[in-house]
């Protein structure tokens, strides 16, 4: 690119981001994400220089710089656009806005500009399910887009304006709060008791500090809190084994990676209730001895950066992070921030610490378990960002409060992010144990067809059973809730997810890496028309093996939007496939597998050739 | 708690706290099945080969620990059915032709498919990748086409020689064995070293150059046994 540097000082200016971070092989996610931001690719030249700073081999470089989708080994345009490219994107309309980019901007998705001045690109699941279809351009969100809207920011763009320009032409004085208003709306359609009414300031870390630490675990334990993330492990538990391991050092690690698809509530409390996540942060650190957090935070949230660096630092200036918080001699504890770096598999607890220690986001052989053997080999607690916030109003109002409310086994509230063909896609809190159709009644989704909840690892439902219950016991969910109305084809859902699940698996065990790819393949023969009988009980078979012998939840839930749409719409299987004729493979294409020898031997056909010209 | 017991298949096995399930059964002279596993390197839980199960959990056996009166199952129909399947992924995701290929015999991929008794095609799709070949190196040869991700050659060459020439990189399907550098040549890899040797690499992958066929066919090493029997013979003796 014409106006990078010359090749040494790239790797004098590579030296001085990783000098930044104390040539720390442990800060490889931030030294990346810079090399990646300053030069829009990391080149080998600039691996090579990461890797004589840290002490890492170069392959190792390579292994982190090549497993996250937001980092790049050939150069990206100075703008990058990624259009969210979700099943609720594409029903809301994607082609026609990457379309309208294409044409403004002269290139072909995938592409980049030759005056590297763009790149269009697509991206899994940005978390703007609510106000589809959605692009992230470098670090700014744009929703609701509309073809016209379309030409009109490639039009500001190729002007010469940046992103932030089009969002507000005083873009730099607004607060980080107003600008993440102005890009994306949070859409609370129904605020309950726990997290989106009022809450008083850290009352909760006020009376935290007045009891010992055993009673805050006691506290929680007794509200019935368990894991907002989706696998519901009791909060006060997984406390309980950390402030038990002995060790020196321990840490507070909230995950805010929410990736799975149509899931968007932890982008709804990051930005209206930073202060009580972190005053959460905080109570877990008193209570299980901590005095270090990370705060995760998916790539594609880097919008809320600003705001929540903004938060960390009002919070230590107040003496609410820091030493000696709120005048209790000894309590120490400080939070930093990780970004991500496009990779859903970071949400896994293992490998979301795999990731904050600047390693591939592969998760970890268990046990031992994080609580005892977590970051750096220290005592971990990972919790979600709803978790965390529900710790601290618990720790305000008391476990019975908490425990009245909700259903036997899941108490509480939750929030669920619901979107799709519905007339109020947005954020409802509301206590467990309320049925489906219940909340499609309040979404305005009544006409619906089939309900995914849980996001693709949970379960597709359909209009015979809306009365199940939103809770842990019978239909589990982190908080994704997505509304497909008749008009939507179920195999073209399923294959959709499928993709998904081959696009964000880490590759490390081979039913994951390998047999995701069979179901992809295998819904694809069924898309086709070229399915026979027999492959119904294929998928099931395939899908129990990976399963079974999956390393983490990703491979061990993969199968589900397959395995729960065969269950609940057993027609939509039948109905493709067709018995296969007599010593026939349906999907051997013999025109296709010839198609090589046929140009070799210059026999053209106009037939079968796809492209005559060649 | 320094030793205590627990069953494989039905059949008592000793072991030590902090023992694996395969390390207590290797000792006892039970064959658990395993790719990515190898004695001497720290332990993966990649192939997932190893898979049993555990007081009625599947876990993979290389990394799961040993506990009192844990009753495993090993080689049940259920299992085996399972391995059968891991097995034919790996087949299936890379190129493999036995016939053509050098390691034919000496392959643990072949010999676990025998072990397994995988008489023929499964109904998975052959993937076909075409992966490059880097011949770079004067000594040493890699044909990725036959590499099954085991990653042993990874934890050889960190651990044991000390020079970490190879990583995985990329994600997902794509995710592969790569060297540090353009190629093998601009390594300090050495034909002499644990990672290049004939036990590290499974199969055909990493060739050492002037080497071919040096044992013919019929002599080697899954030939006359089964994979595994060097483990089972200790049971018998």
């Amino acid at each position: 690119m014409p106006s990078n540097p010359t090749p040494n000082a790239e790797t004098d200016e590579v030296a001085l981001i990783c000098a930044r971070y104390g040539d720390d092989p442990h800060r490889m996610l931030d030294i990346l994400r810079d090399v990646q931001d300053r030069f829009r690719h990391i080149s080998r030249p600039a691996m090579r220089e990461v890797s004589r700073c840290t002490g890492l081999t170069e392959v190792a470089v390579e292994g982190v710089a090549s497993f996250y989708a937001f980092f790049s080994d050939t150069p990206k345009g100075r703008i990058t656009i990624r259009l969210c490219d979700d099943i609720i994107d594409r029903f809301a309309g994607l082609a026609k806005i990457t379309a309208a980019f294409e044409e403004a901007l002269g290139i072909s998705l995938g592409e980049t500009s030759a005056d590297g001045a763009f790149s269009l690109e697509t991206t899994p699941c940005i978390g703007m399910c609510d106000q589809a279809p959605a692009a992230m351009i470098n670090d700014s969100i744009f929703t609701a887009l509309t073809p016209e809207k379309v030409r009109h920011i490639a039009a500001a763009l190729k002007n010469g304006q940046r992103p932030e320009d089009v969002i507000s032409d005083s873009f730099d004085a607004l607060t980080p709060y107003e600008r993440a208003q102005r890009m994306v709306k949070n859409n609370i359609r129904h605020a309950g008791a726990v997290l989106l009414g009022p809450v008083p300031e850290d009352a909760g870390l006020k009376k935290a500090i007045t009891v010992p630490s055993g009673q805050i675990i006691d506290t929680i334990e007794k509200s019935g809190l368990r894991g907002c993330g989706g696998a519901g492990f009791t909060t006060g538990m997984k406390w309980r084994f950390a402030s038990k391991a002995e060790k020196t050092r321990r840490f507070i690690i909230c995950n805010a990676d929410e990736g799975e698809p149509g899931t968007f509530k932890d982008r709804v409390l990051l930005t209206e209730r930073p202060h009580l996540l972190i005053e959460g942060m905080t109570i877990a650190a008193r209570a299980v001895g901590a005095e270090e957090g990370i705060l995760y935070l998916r790539g594609e949230y880097v919008y809320l950066r600003d705001l929540l660096e903004e938060v960390l630092a009002e919070r230590r200036a107040q003496g609410r992070l820091g030493k000696d918080i709120l005048g209790v001699p000894g309590f120490n504890f400080d939070i930093r921030l990780q970004m991500g770096a496009g990779a859903y598999i970071c949400g896994e607890e293992g490998a979301l610490i795999s990731s904050c220690e600047g390693l591939p986001g592969e998760p970890k052989t268990r046990p031992p378990f994080p609580v005892t053997h977590g970051y750096l080999g220290f005592p971990t607690v990972v919790n979600n960002v709803e978790t965390f916030c529900h710790a601290a109003r618990i720790m305000d109002r008391g476990p019975q409060w908490f425990f009245d409310m909700g259903a036997e086994g899941s108490h509480g509230t939750k929030l669920f992010s619901v979107s799709g063909d519905c007339i109020n896609p947005g954020i409802y809190e509301l206590p467990y144990g309320l049925s489906v159709r219940e909340l499609l009644a309040m979404a305005g989704g009544e006409d619906a067809a089939a309900v995914l909840v849980g996001g693709p690892s949970g379960t597709m439902i359909a209009r015979d059973t809306f009365d199940r219950k939103l809770t842990f016991d019978d239909l589990a969910t982190g908080g994704a809730v997505v509304v497909f109305s008749r008009d939507r084809n179920i195999l073209e859902i399923v294959e959709y997810y499928m993709s998904f699940f081959v696009h964000e698996s880490c590759g490390y065990c081979t039913p994951c890496r390998v047999g995701n790819v069979f179901l992809q393949k295998a819904i694809g023969k069924f898309r086709a028309g070229l399915a026979n009988p027999a492959d119904i009980a294929y998928l099931r078979d395939l899908s129990a093996t990976i399963i079974e012998t999956s390393r983490c939840g990703l491979g061990m839930t993969s199968p589900n939007p397959i395995l729960s749409t065969l269950d609940n719409f057993p027609l939509v299987y039948s109905a493709m496939v067709k018995p296969p004729k007599d010593r026939l493979r349906a999907t051997f294409d013999i025109q296709a597998a010839i198609s090589d020898g046929r140009a070799l031997a210059k026999r053209r056909s106009q037939i079968y050739d796809t492209d005559f010209s060649k | 708690m320094s030793g205590f017991s627990f069953k494989i298949d039905g059949v008592k096995v000793t072991a030590e706290e902090g023992q694996t399930i395969m390390e207590a059964a290797d000792a006892a002279g039970i064959y658990i099945p395993r790719l990515c596993d190898h004695e001497g390197l720290r332990h993966q839980g990649g192939c997932r080969v190893c898979t049993v199960k555990a007081g009625g959990r599947s876990v993979a056996a290389c990394t799961q620990p040993a506990a009192p009166d844990l009753v495993v199952e090993n080689e049940t129909p259920h299992i085996t059915k399972l391995r059968r399947d891991l097995v034919g992924m790996l087949f299936n995701e890379g190129n493999h032709l036995c016939p053509i290929c050098e390691a034919s015999g000496n392959c643990e991929l072949q010999a676990m498919a025998y072990r397994l008794g995988m008489t023929e095609p499964t109904r998975f799709p052959y993937l076909e990748p075409c992966r490059p070949v880097d011949a770079s190196h004067p000594d040493i040869a890699l044909d990725t086409n036959r590499c099954i991700s085991c990653g042993r050659c990874v934890r050889a060459s960190a651990d044991v020689d000390g020079k970490g020439i190879f990583g995985y990189v990329g994600r997902g399907i794509h995710r592969h064995i790569a060297v540090g550098g353009p190629d093998l040549a601009h390594t300090d890899a050495a034909v002499t070293d644990f990672a290049i040797s004939a036990e590290v690499c499974p199969v055909g992958c990493i060739i050492r150059k002037r080497e071919g066929f040096a044992r013919p066919i019929g002599d080697r090493d899954y030939d006359k046994h089964l994979i595994g029997h060097e483990i089972e013979k200790k049971r018998d003796e």
